[in-house]
C-alpha cells in the first residue's frame, strides 16, 4: 500500500496519468450533458456496471477461454509446421532452393485474403478458424527459423568441424544454440499475429463463443459496453501473450551471455 | 517501462523479419533467376492443380482450373473492374498511410526529444497499441460507420505505432559520441537536430515505415473484408458470395503482387534517400 503510495507521487506516473483521466472526463462529460449520441456512446460509469455484470454473470470466462483456445491450437499447429519448414530451409540448401521461392510468393499476400478461400475448404466452423490462425502464425516462424539457422556465423561450424563434430552433434550443439534467440522472436511473433488472427477469423467466419464475436454482436446491438470490453480483453490478452512469451524467452534463453 | 522496452522488442524482432525479405527475397529470386530450381515447387504445384481439376477430382465450385482464375484475372482486367477496385484500395492505403506516418513521425520525434512529453504520452501510447489494430475496428465502426473514414482511420493507426515507436527508438540511439562531436563543434540546438539527430534517425524511421505499410495493406484487406463495397478486398468477398472461386483466388494474387510492389517501392526509396550513407546495419544491430 505504502509503495503504491509513493509511486503516486512519482512524477512520471502522475503526467502518464494525466491524459487517460482528461480521455475519462472529457467522455463522462460528454455523456451527461448529451453532446453527442447517447444512444451509442455509453457512459463511462454504464461501461464500468456493464463489466461487472458480465464478469459476474461468468459467460465472459467461456467466450474467453473459447477465443484462447482457438488462438493456442491455432499457434501451436502453425508454429510446429514453421519450425519444420524453417529449419528445413535452414540446414538443407536443397529445401531452401524448393521451397523458398514459393514461400516468398506465398508470404506478400495480407494473410486474412485468405479466410474467403478457407471458408469454401475447411467451412466456417472451428476447423476453419483454427486452420486460418496457423497460417498466421507460420509466417514469422518459418522467416525467423530460417534466418537463424542461416545466420550461425561460419567460424563456429568450423570450430565444430574441427574437433570431428557429426551433422547431427553440430546441429544440437552449435546450430541449435546458436539459433535459438531468432527462433524465439519467431515464436513471440507469431504469438501476436495468432491473436490478431484470431480476432479476424471471429469477425469474418461463423459465429461461435469468443472475444471477437463478443464485439461484433455488440456492434449489431449497439451495445458499446460490450465492444469496449471487448476491447479491453483483446488488450489484455495480447499483453499477456507478450509478456508471458517475453518470460518464456528470458528463462530459456538465460544461459546466452549478454552482450547487447 | 517494460511496456516501452517490451515495444522495443517486439518492434526489433519485427525489423528482423522485415529485413529479411529484402534480403533473402533478392537472394532467392536471383537464385530463381539462375537456377530455376525455385520452380519446381509451383511447376509441380500447378501441374497437379489442373490435373486435379480437368480430372474433376474436385468440384469446380471448390477448386477453379488454373486456366479459369487466369481467364477471369485477364478479363477483370480487360473489363477495367479490377483496375477501379486496386485505385480505390491503393487510394484508401496511400490516404491513411500518410496520414498515420504524419502522425506517427510528429509523436515519435516529440517523445524522442522530450522525455517530458514521453511521460505524458507513453503510457496511453503503450495501452491504446496493445490492442491489436483489429481488435479496434468494431469500436471503430460503431462511432465512425463503415463509410471511408473508418478505412482512414484503421489503416492510419496500423502504420501510426509501427512508425512512432521506431521513430521513437532511432532518436533514443543516436550514438552518444555523435552528439558529443556535435557538442565539441558547438553546434547549436537546431543545427544539433538537423545534421545530427535526424539523418541518423532516418534509418529506423525506414523500418518503421516499411512495417507500417505492410501492416496498412493488412488491414486495408481486413477492413475490405468486413466492411466495404468497393476495392480489391471486397471483390474478394463478392467472388466468395457468388461461389466464383476463379475471382477470389484472381483478387488473392493481385492483393499479392500489390503487397509485394508497395514493400519493394519503399525498400527502393529507402536506398535511393540513404545513399549518402555508409553501410549501416539496418536491423539495428542484430544477431
Amino acid at each position: 500500500m505504502s509503495a503504491a503510495a509513493a509511486s503516486l507521487t512519482s512524477p512520471r506516473l502522475r503526467r502518464g496519468l494525466v491524459v487517460p483521466l482528461l480521455a475519462l472526463v472529457a467522455w463522462q462529460v460528454i455523456t451527461h450533458y448529451k453532446l453527442a449520441n447517447v444512444h451509442l456512446l455509453a457512459s463511462p460509469s454504464a461501461v464500468l456496471k456493464s463489466f461487472v455484470v458480465q464478469v459476474k454473470e461468468g459467460e465472459l470466462f467461456s467466450q474467453l477461454l473459447a477465443s484462447l483456445r482457438r488462438d493456442l491450437s491455432g499457434f501451436l499447429l502453425g508454429a510446429f509446421a514453421g519450425l519444420l519448414l524453417g529449419s528445413a530451409m535452414g540446414v538443407w540448401r536443397i529445401a531452401d532452393r524448393l521451397f523458398g521461392p514459393s514461400f516468398d510468393a506465398a508470404k506478400q499476400v495480407a494473410v486474412f485474403a485468405w479466410i474467403p478461400l478457407i471458408s469454401v475448404w475447411f467451412g466456417t466452423g472451428e476447423s476453419a478458424k483454427i486452420v486460418f490462425i496457423a497460417l498466421a502464425a507460420f509466417y514469422p516462424v518459418v522467416v525467423n527459423a530460417y534466418q537463424g539457422i542461416r545466420g550461425v556465423s561460419r567460424e563456429h561450424v568450423e570450430v565444430a568441424r574441427a574437433f570431428r563434430f557429426s551433422r547431427l552433434q553440430t546441429f544440437k550443439k552449435v546450430v541449435l544454440p546458436a539459433a535459438l534467440p531468432s527462433i524465439f522472436s519467431g515464436l513471440h511473433l507469431a504469438l501476436i499475429y495468432a491473436w490478431l488472427g484470431t480476432l479476424g477469423a471471429e469477425y469474418l467466419l461463423a459465429p461461435a463463443p469468443g472475444i471477437g464475436n463478443l464485439m461484433i454482436d455488440g456492434r449489431e446491438s449497439l451495445a458499446m459496453d460490450k465492444v469496449l470490453l471487448g476491447v479491453l480483453l483483446a488488450g489484455l490478452v495480447g499483453f499477456s501473450l507478450n509478456a508471458l512469451a517475453a518470460r518464456a524467452e528470458a528463462y530459456f534463453l538465460r544461459w546466452r551471455v549478454r552482450n547487447a | 517501462m517494460a511496456q516501452v522496452d517490451l515495444a522495443y522488442k517486439i518492434a526489433a524482432a519485427d525489423d528482423a523479419v522485415e529485413s529479411a525479405p529484402g534480403r533473402s527475397g533478392a537472394y532467392d529470386y536471383r537464385r530463381l533467376l539462375g537456377r530455376g530450381v525455385g520452380w519446381i515447387v509451383p511447376a509441380l504445384t500447378l501441374a497437379l492443380w489442373s490435373f486435379a481439376s480437368r480430372h474433376e477430382w474436385v468440384a469446380s465450385q471448390i477448386l477453379p482450373a488454373p486456366g479459369a482464375v487466369w481467364q477471369t484475372l485477364l478479363e477483370q482486367i480487360r473489363s477495367g473492374d479490377l483496375f477501379l477496385n486496386f485505385g480505390i484500395s491503393l487510394g484508401r492505403v496511400l490516404v491513411g498511410f500518410t496520414l498515420g506516418c504524419l502522425i506517427g513521425v510528429v509523436l515519435g520525434v516529440a517523445m524522442g526529444l522530450s522525455r517530458r512529453v514521453e511521460d505524458y504520452l507513453s503510457p496511453t501510447f503503450n495501452a491504446i497499441s496493445q490492442v491489436p489494430v483489429l481488435g479496434w475496428l468494431p469500436l471503430a465502426m460503431m462511432v465512425l460507420g463503415i463509410g471511408e473514414s473508418l478505412k482512414f482511420v484503421i489503416i492510419a493507426h496500423a502504420s501510426l505505432v509501427p512508425v512512432a515507436i521506431n521513430t521513437l527508438k532511432g532518436i533514443r540511439s543516436v550514438p552518444r559520441n555523435y552528439i558529443e562531436v556535435a557538442k565539441a563543434f558547438q553546434f547549436s540546438r537546431s543545427q544539433l537536430l538537423r545534421r545530427v539527430v535526424f539523418p541518423a534517425t532516418v534509418p529506423a524511421i525506414f523500418v518503421g515505415l516499411r512495417y507500417g505499410l505492410t501492416q496498412a495493406w493488412l488491414s486495408l484487406v481486413t477492413v475490405e473484408l468486413l466492411a466495404s463495397s468497393e476495392g480489391l478486398g471486397f471483390m474478394i468477398v463478392w467472388g466468395r458470395q457468388l461461389f466464383q472461386l476463379d475471382l477470389v483466388l484472381a483478387a488473392i494474387i493481385v492483393v499479392g503482387v500489390v503487397g509485394l510492389l508497395l514493400d519493394r517501392g519503399l525498400a527502393r526509396l529507402e536506398k535511393r534517400l540513404l545513399r549518402w550513407q555508409p553501410v549501416w546495419d539496418m536491423a539495428g544491430g542484430g544477431s
